[in-house]
């Protein structure tokens, strides 16, 4: 089974790695405040509310997520759950001066499993751009191999047995106040603008380690 | 329901309701197949402001002019290719397509059924139904106010993008209230199913003016809504079998 990144256990509204106002111009502090401050929170809060005195009390968010996801047939405390996790991880992939193409390892790696840089921002991109309704795209990693996969409303590849390296949530309130129905542009200003490679990198990382240990 | 089953009664249900929402051009096309017309943007039957407070005119705009107008787009690129396939016997190609007309079709449906749905408060929206709507509703549900509060109950707790539908058992004769995902139609519950009102609960019909605030919109859109369409669908759709 996946492991989990560095997302806490405890339920906890953790803040954006950076002040939010700091993505602009790309992604406004509105978005933020309204994203970060009202929809993530809601997650949180109604996550500890649906967990208190249940068997899930007490359990880390990556053991709700695997134990709640059900073959898809999701019970109850789910929703909550993984979208508490998504946000979190979402945050952490995006940085100020952030975008445009990696180095190193990992774009060895993406060349290696995308032929090129090129073809991964494409297929990423289409994954982000036709995921119908709510959802997320995502790079992920399994059986040492790094793919791109798109997901409904909350789920995501930990459910999947595979690695979250990056996301791009997608849900309409991710990218309404800026872009409106605009998705096809804000999937670029995230990807030229928005990425964080540090952090996909050291989560490939993780993910190796993992793997091997495992 | 096997899949095949349910996409060929939601592609006559798309077809039947073209009628209402709005027929485009005909394409002539191989004399061995028929044509087929395509889809287009219905006007709004009220002007952008109209709905004004419940509904800002900024959403008005946004949701007719450019998610409606994609839907209308996409599903026509779709049947496009839908016919393609047809003409080269290419099967696998018909059953693939079936996602996408789904997805976009239903959202042109869906939207032509809710401009109707909604009307101006000096139009009639928000006026409460007479019968006989009216007292099936109190029989279904205790009073219109409960009918208000379920669907509200419904709507606020789809997860992710989907609707909220008042709907009418045609064949168990009976009211009901439904959520649907995405741009599924009503029918798509239930062959027998026929929407009265449906509430697009995707962010985009509510996001610039309510922001995160879901239940507050679905409180207010009750000021606006047609009661007197839901009405005469009620009253078309529920005639006994032995009138005309």
């Amino acid at each position: 089974m996946a492991a989990s990144t560095a997302v806490t256990a405890n339920y906890v509204l953790k803040p954006p790695p950076y002040p939010l106002d700091a993505l602009e111009p790309h992604m406004s502090k509105q978005t933020l405040e309204f994203h970060w401050g009202k929809h993530h929170r809601a997650y949180v809060d109604n996550l500890k509310k649906q967990v208190l005195g249940t068997e899930l009390e007490g359990k880390t968010i990556d053991h709700i997520i695997l134990n709640t996801y059900n073959n898809g047939d999701l019970l109850p405390a789910f929703n909550n759950a993984a979208q508490a996790w998504n946000h979190e991880f979402f945050w952490e992939s995006m940085k100020p001066g952030g975008g445009g193409k990696p180095s190193g390892e990992l774009l060895a790696l993406l060349e290696r499993d995308f032929t090129s840089y090129e073809k991964f921002y494409e297929e990423f991109n289409a994954a982000a751009a036709t995921q119908f309704g709510a959802g997320w795209a995502w790079l992920a990693y399994a059986n040492d191999k790094l793919k791109v996969v798109k997901t409904p409303n909350a789920v995501n590849p930990l459910v999947l047995g595979s690695f979250p390296l990056l996301t791009i949530d997608v849900w309409e309130h991710a990218y309404y106040l800026d872009f409106q129905n605009r998705r096809p542009d804000y999937i670029k200003t995230f990807m030229n603008n928005l990425v964080s490679w540090e952090a996909v990198s050291s989560r490939l990382e993780a993910a190796k380690a993992a793997s091997s240990s495992a | 329901m096997s899949i095949i089953n349910v996409s060929i009664i939601f592609l006559i249900a798309i077809f039947a309701v073209n009628i209402d929402a709005g027929v485009g051009k005909t394409i002539t096309m191989d004399p061995c197949l028929e044509s087929m017309k395509t889809a287009s943007l219905p006007d709004l039957p009220y002007a952008y402001d109209a709905l004004e407070p419940a509904i800002s005119e900024e959403i008005m705009q946004l949701h007719h002019q450019k998610h409606h107008q994609t839907y209308v787009t996409q599903y026509n690129k779709a049947l496009g290719k839908l016919r393609s396939a047809l003409a080269d016997g290419d099967h696998s190609s018909v059953v693939k397509l079936q996602s996408l007309i789904k997805f976009n079709g239903g959202g042109h449906v869906n939207h032509a059924i809710f401009w109707k749905n909604l009307a101006p408060v000096h139009e009639g929206g928000g006026k409460p139904p007479h019968d006989p709507l009216s007292s099936a509703i109190d029989a279904h549900f205790g009073s219109l106010e409960g009918l208000i509060q379920k669907m509200n109950a419904e709507g606020a707790a789809v997860q992710g993008s989907g609707w909220v539908w008042f709907g009418l058992d045609k064949e168990l004769k009976r009211l009901v209230v439904e959520t649907t995902a995405n741009q599924d139609p009503l029918v798509t519950k239930g062959s027998h199913l026929v929407p009265l009102i449906g509430i697009d609960v995707w962010e985009h019909a509510y996001y610039p003016q309510y922001k995160n605030a879901r239940a507050e919109y679905l409180k207010n859109i009750w000021s606006v809504i047609n009661w007197k369409y839901a009405s005469d669908v009620y009253e078309r759709n529920n005639r006994d079998q032995t009138e005309i």
